[in-house]
C-alpha cells in the first residue's frame, strides 16, 4: 500500500504523543502515527507507579493515567484527524523520508512524509551489554521486561530476588517485587552513586528497607536450568573486584537495571551521525537531525529521567516540524556547536542553526559525568570568556540538568559554546 | 516401544546419522535428555564447515572432513539451512609461522584440497582490510564456510522425522539391556525400548553410555568460551580469520556468521563438569586478545551474546572413535567427535550407516535393508522476514495469504509471527523459548528477547495449550514465571479486605 503524509511519527510513546498533538495545534495535517505494540503510550502502560505528570500537568499520577491524557485529546473530537496505526512496526527510513513498515491488516506499507520524526524510545542494556559470566539460566531479566511480566501479563518472575543496577526501573521493581510477596536481598550498584532518581531511592529502597549496595556487583551467576545463587563483589576506583570481597548471595531471579541504549537502528541504517555518548542523533535546537526534515525527540534522542521531560522535548519538535513544513526557517550565517566541557557527558541539543525572531533563550539538556556539590555551570566562548554562569546545589549523573541559554549571547563570533561544571571551593 | 535402531543423543552426528538411516525401511528411535536437539557441542561451537588441511589424511578426521565438505553446499540447499563458503585465512606473523603455513599447505595438498594458497602483502589487505598491519603472510582455504551449527542440526532432525524417525525429546537413557552379549534393549525415563541395536551418538556423554554397554573409554570436556557482536560489525571481516594453530586447538578465531554478526572464540580450557557452560571473565578476556591479534580494532560495545561450549575430547586419542563394540554386539560407538566433527558429520553419518548394515547382518539377517523410494531428500522453503527486506512484494503476498506473516513479534531480528508459529508446528516442533530463538532468531537480537520474549511465552502458552507458568526456557526446570499476581501474598496469609469486583 502506498501512502502520503505531511509528517510520519515513528513511536506512540510520550514522546510521539506530544509531537501529534503539538504539530496538530500548529495546524499540521496529515498526521500518521506508526506504533509497534497493541496500544499507544510506549513504556508509560506498563509503569503503574506514580509519580508522572508532577512537572507537566502539576499533579501525581500514573503512568497509564499519564499516557491516557494525551492519548483522550489525541482521540478527541478534531476535524483534523491524526491516523494512526498500531501493531505496525517501521522496517526502513531513507534519507529522502519514505518509509516501509508492516503490519497484519495492510501487509506493507510504502509511506512518503514530508517531516519525519524519530520518537522509538530506548531499550534496556542486558546482562550481554555488561558482559557478567557464569551460567545461562532462565530467571535473568531486565528490570523492564519483569515489569511488563508482572503489570500487564499478571505473573511474577520470581520469589527471590538480587537487583544488579540502581536505574530508576531497577528501584521501582525492587519494591514491586516486595509488595507481590518476593524477597529482595540486595540491590547492587557498581558506581558510589545512585544511577537513578534520588526519589526512588528514598520512596523504593529505603522505606522498604531494601539494602542498596554502592561499589558492588554480580561476578558470577550460577544455575543450570533456573538461577540458584549469584556471587557479589566489591569493586575498586576502576570497577574491578576486589579479591576476598566475594559473597554469594541465594536466589532465583536476578533483575537488570543498567542502562537504557537508544532504539537508532533505524536511523542508522537511514545514514544519520549519531553522537557516541548519548547514543542518540546529532541534533540542533529543533532536535533536527542531520538530515533536513528528520527529528527526534524523547529517549531514542537521549534517555531521560522523566517522562515529562519527554513530552516537553516532544512539544519543541512538534511545533519545529510545523516552522520546518512551513519553510519558515532562517539559518544562521554558522551554527553554534555546545561543546560538552569538565564533568559534562553530553548537552542537546548539540548545536545551534537558527535565528528565530523573538526567541529569548534556550533550554540546553545536559547530564554530568560524577556527582558534585555547590557547583556552577557555565557557557564560555572559544576565546575561554565567561558568557553565562549558574548556580546549582547539587548535580548527579542520575539526574538530567537543564539551563537556559539567553539568546542575545549567540554571536557570531564564537564557533563553540563550551558548557563546563565547576566545582566553587577549587577555585 | 520397539524399534530396529535405537540412536542415543539429539546432536548434529545422531541426527545426521537418523536422517541417513531414514532412507531405509527402519524403525528408528532417537533419544535426547534435553528439550530439543543440538543441546550440547552442537549448540556451542565456532559453525565453521573446515577446508581440511589441518589433519592427517590417514585419521578419521582428516578423511571425514575432506570427504564432507563438498557435500555442504547440496545438503544445505536440500535442508534449507544457510552455507556461505566464505574461505578462510590462517594468520602468520613471521617466518616461523610461514613454515607452519607451508607445512599446513603440504598436508592440504596431499589431503586432496585444491584452491590452497599462502599469499602475502598487499593481497592478504585486500582479503581483509581490518587485519593486524602486522600480518604477514596466510594460508587461503576457499573451500572452507560458515553454517549455523544448531539450525544445521535442527534441519537435519526435521528431515529424520519427515522420513519416518521418532524422536523422543526429554527423555534419558537409564540402563542398557544386554542379553548373551547381544543388546535387547534401551530402558528410559519414558519406558523400554526393544532393539537390538544401539549406536551411542551422546557427545559429552558417549563414555558413560558405552560404560553401560561394557566399553570403556573416557571423555573428558574441554570448554571453548565465544562472544557474539552486533550485526553491525558483520562485516569487519569477509573470512574466517585462523591464527596458527597449536597441536591443541585452531585457536581464537574471527569470522562472520552466516547471520551476519561477529563471532569470536574459542579459548580452550579442560573442565571438570559436563555441564560447566558457564562463561569466566578470564575466558572472555582471553579470547578478546586472541581475536585483537587478528583484528586489533574490535569493538568494545555492542557485544549480544557470549556462550561457551564443550569439546567432547577422548582421552588419550587424536582420532574420532567410531567402531562397532568388540564386547556387545548390536552395539557402535560414535564418540570422541570433537573438531572437525561438524564439518565431517555427513560422512560420519554414511560410515556408521555401513557399520550398521555389517552389524545387521551378522545379527539380525533377516531384517532387509532396503532403500525406500519414498525418502523425501527437501525440507519445504521457510521463508523469513528478514530475507525479505529487499523484496518486500514478495513477502507482501505471503502476508496476503496469512496475516500472521505481517506481525512482526521480534523487532531487533524482524520475525514474524507467521515464522514463530510454522516451528511450533514443525516436525521437529519447538517447545521452549530457546528453541523458538534457535528456529527463528527471536530472542537473538541486541535486546535479547527483553521486548519480544512476553510475546512469544504467550504464543507458545496458546498454541500449546500450557498455562504461561508451564512455559520454559529450555526444558523442565527452566520455567520462567512463577506465580501470578497475588498468588505470593494470599499464600502468605495477607488477606485483602475487598477483592476486587467489576
Amino acid at each position: 500500500m502506498k501512502l502520503e503524509y505531511d509528517l510520519v511519527i515513528i513511536g506512540g510513546g510520550p514522546a510521539g504523543l506530544a509531537v501529534a498533538l503539538e504539530a496538530r495545534r500548529n495546524t499540521v495535517k496529515d498526521i500518521l502515527l506508526l506504533e509497534r505494540d497493541k496500544y499507544l503510550g510506549g513504556i508509560l502502560p506498563q509503569c503503574i507507579h506514580n509519580g508522572f505528570g508532577v512537572q507537566y500537568f502539576k499533579e501525581e499520577l500514573t503512568g497509564p493515567e499519564y499516557a491516557e491524557r494525551f492519548i483522550d485529546q489525541l482521540n478527541h473530537d478534531n476535524p483534523n484527524k491524526v491516523d494512526i496505526k498500531t501493531e505496525t512496526m517501521v522496517i526502513k527510513i531513507t534519507t529522502n523520508k519514505g518509509i516501509i513498515a508492516i503490519n497484519r491488516d495492510d501487509g506493507l506499507l510504502h509511506i512518503q512524509a514530508k517531516a519525519v520524526v524519530l520518537a522509538m524510545g530506548c531499550r534496556e542494556r542486558t546482562r550481554e551489554a555488561i558482559a557478567i559470566p557464569g551460567d545461562r539460566p532462565a530467571g535473568i531479566f531486565t528490570a523492564g521486561t519483569a515489569q511488563r511480566y508482572i503489570n500487564i501479563e499478571g505473573y511474577i518472575p520470581g520469589r527471590e530476588v538480587v537487583v544488579l543496577g540502581s536505574g530508576d526501573i531497577g528501584m521501582i521493581m525492587a519494591r514491586r517485587m516486595t509488595l507481590e510477596g518476593a524477597r529482595v536481598k540486595a540491590v547492587l550498584e557498581i558506581m558510589p552513586f545512585s544511577t537513578g532518581l534520588i526519589r526512588n531511592k528514598v520512596q523504593c529502597l529505603d522505606d522498604f528497607n531494601i539494602p542498596l549496595k554502592f561499589n558492588h556487583t554480580i561476578t558470577r551467576i550460577e544455575g543450570e536450568k533456573r538461577v540458584e545463587r549469584v556471587t557479589v563483589a566489591q569493586v575498586d576506583k576502576n570497577l574491578q573486584a576486589i579479591p576476598g570481597t566475594e559473597e554469594e548471595i541465594s536466589c532465583d531471579t536476578i533483575l537488570l537495571s543498567v542502562g537504557l541504549i537508544p532504539e537508532n537502528e533505524l536511523t542508522r541504517e537511514a545514514g544519520i551521525k549519531l553522537d557516541p555518548v548519548t547514543r542518540g542523533p546529532i541534533v540542533n535546537e529543533s532536535r533536527e537531525t542531520e538530515i533536513e526534515g528528520i527529528f527526534a525527540c524523547g529517549n531514542v534522542l537521549h534517555v531521560h529521567d522523566l517522562a515529562d521531560f519527554v513530552t516537553e522535548e516532544g512539544e519543541i519538535v512538534g511545533s519545529a516540524v510545523s516552522e520546518y513544513l512551513k519553510r519558515n526557517r532562517k539559518f544562521r550565517s554558522q551554527p553554534i556547536k555546545i561543546v560538552p566541557g569538565d564533568n559534562i557527558a553530553y548537552v542537546v541539543p548539540q548545536h545551534i542553526d537558527f535565528i528565530v525572531p523573538g526567541r529569548k533563550k534556550i533550554k540546553i539538556f545536559m547530564r554530568v559525568k560524577k556527582p558534585a556539590e555547590k557547583v556552577s555551570i557555565t557557557f564560555k566562548d572559544d576565546k575561554g570568556d565567561m558568557l553565562a554562569s549558574y548556580k546549582k546545589a547539587i548535580v548527579t549523573p542520575g539526574e538530567m540538568v537543564s539551563v537556559y541559554l539567553p539568546e542575545v549571547l549567540l554571536g557570531d563570533r564564537s564557533k563553540n559554546i563550551t558548557v563546563s561544571i565547576e566545582e566553587e571551593n577549587k577555585e | 516401544m520397539k524399534a530396529d535402531v535405537v540412536i542415543i543423543g539429539g546432536g548434529v552426528i545422531g541426527t545426521s546419522i537418523a536422517r541417513e538411516l531414514s532412507r531405509y525401511s527402519l524403525e528408528i528411535i532417537l533419544i535426547e535428555k534435553e528439550d530439543d536437539v543440538a543441546m550440547g557441542t552442537s549448540k556451542g561451537n565456532s559453525g565453521i564447515i573446515h577446508a581440511g588441511y589441518n589433519a592427517d589424511f590417514k585419521t578419521l578426521k582428516g578423511r571425514l572432513n575432506i570427504k564432507s565438505n563438498p557435500r555442504f553446499d547440496k545438503l544445505c540447499q536440500d535442508l534449507k539451512v544457510r552455507f556461505k563458503r566464505i574461505g578462510s585465512l590462517v594468520v602468520g606473523f613471521n617466518e616461523q609461522d610461514m613454515k607452519k603455513l607451508r607445512e599446513l599447505k603440504k598436508n592440504g595438498v596431499k589431503n586432496g584440497i585444491k584452491n590452497l594458497e599462502i599469499i602475502a602483502g598487499n593481497k592478504l589487505f585486500e582479503l581483509e582490510p581490518n587485519l593486524n598491519p602486522q600480518a604477514k603472510y596466510a594460508l587461503y582455504a576457499p573451500s572452507a564456510g560458515i553454517i549455523s551449527p544448531y539450525k544445521f542440526t535442527i534441519a537435519l532432525a526435521d528431515s529424520a522425522v519427515t522420513n519416518g524417525v521418532k524422536i523422543l525429546l526429554e527423555t534419558e537413557v537409564k540402563d542398557i539391556r544386554i542379553k548373551e552379549r547381544q543388546i535387547c534393549g534401551v530402558v528410559t525415563s519414558r519406558g523400554l525400548i526393544e532393539t537390538r541395536t544401539v549406536i551411542n551418538a551422546a557427545g559429552l556423554y558417549a563414555d558413560e553410555i558405552a560404560k553401560i554397554a561394557g566399553d570403556s573409554f573416557k571423555i573428558s570436556p574441554l570448554k571453548g568460551e565465544y562472544q557474539l557482536f552486533d550485526k553491525q560489525w558483520g562485516n569487519l571481516v569477509n573470512h574466517i580469520l585462523f591464527p596458527i594453530p597449536t597441536k591443541l586447538s585452531k585457536g581464537i578465531l574471527v569470522a562472520p556468521t552466516v547471520h551476519g554478526n561477529l563471532l569470536i572464540g574459542p579459548n580452550s580450557c579442560r573442565v571438570k563438569e559436563k555441564d560447566d557452560l558457564s562463561t569466566t571473565k578470564a575466558g572472555i578476556k582471553e579470547v578478546h586478545a586472541g581475536a585483537r591479534k587478528l583484528i586489533p580494532y574490535l569493538p568494545h560495545q555492542d557485544l549480544i551474546n557470549s556462550f561457551a561450549g564443550l569439546r567432547a575430547d577422548i582421552e588419550g586419542g587424536d582420532d574420532f572413535f567410531i567402531e562397532a563394540s568388540k564386547k556387545v554386539r548390536g552395539f557402535i560407538n560414535v564418540a570422541g567427535i570433537e573438531s572437525p566433527g561438524l564439518s565431517s558429520a555427513p560422512a560420519i553419518a554414511e560410515i556408521v550407516s555401513d557399520i550398521l548394515k555389517e552389524v545387521i547382518k551378522e545379527i539380525s539377517p533377516q531384517l532387509e535393508l532396503n532403500c525406500k523410494d519414498d525418502f523425501i531428500e527437501t525440507l519445504p522453503e521457510q521463508p523469513r522476514f528478514a530475507d525479505y527486506l529487499d523484496k518486500t512484494d514478495e513477502w507482501q503476498e505471503i502476508v496476503e495469504k496469512d496475516a500472521d506473516y505481517g506481525e512482526i513479534i521480534c523487532r531487533c531480528e524482524k520475525v514474524s509471527k507467521g515464522e514463530m508459529l510454522r516451528v511450533i508446528y514443525q516436525p521437529l516442533p519447538a517447545r521452549s523459548l530457546d528453541a523458538i530463538k534457535r528456529r527463528t532468531r527471536a530472542g537473538m537480537g541486541r535486546c535479547q528477547g527483553g521486548f519480544c520474549s512476553p510475546k512469544v511465552l504467550k504464543i507458545l502458552s496458546e498454541e500449546l495449550k500450557v498455562s504461561s507458568l508451564g512455559i520454559t526456557k529450555k526444558g523442565k526446570g527452566s520455567e520462567i514465571l512463577k506465580t501470578k499476581t497475588k498468588d505470593m501474598i494470599k499464600q502468605a496469609g495477607v488477606k485483602f479486605k475487598d477483592e476486587v469486583r467489576v
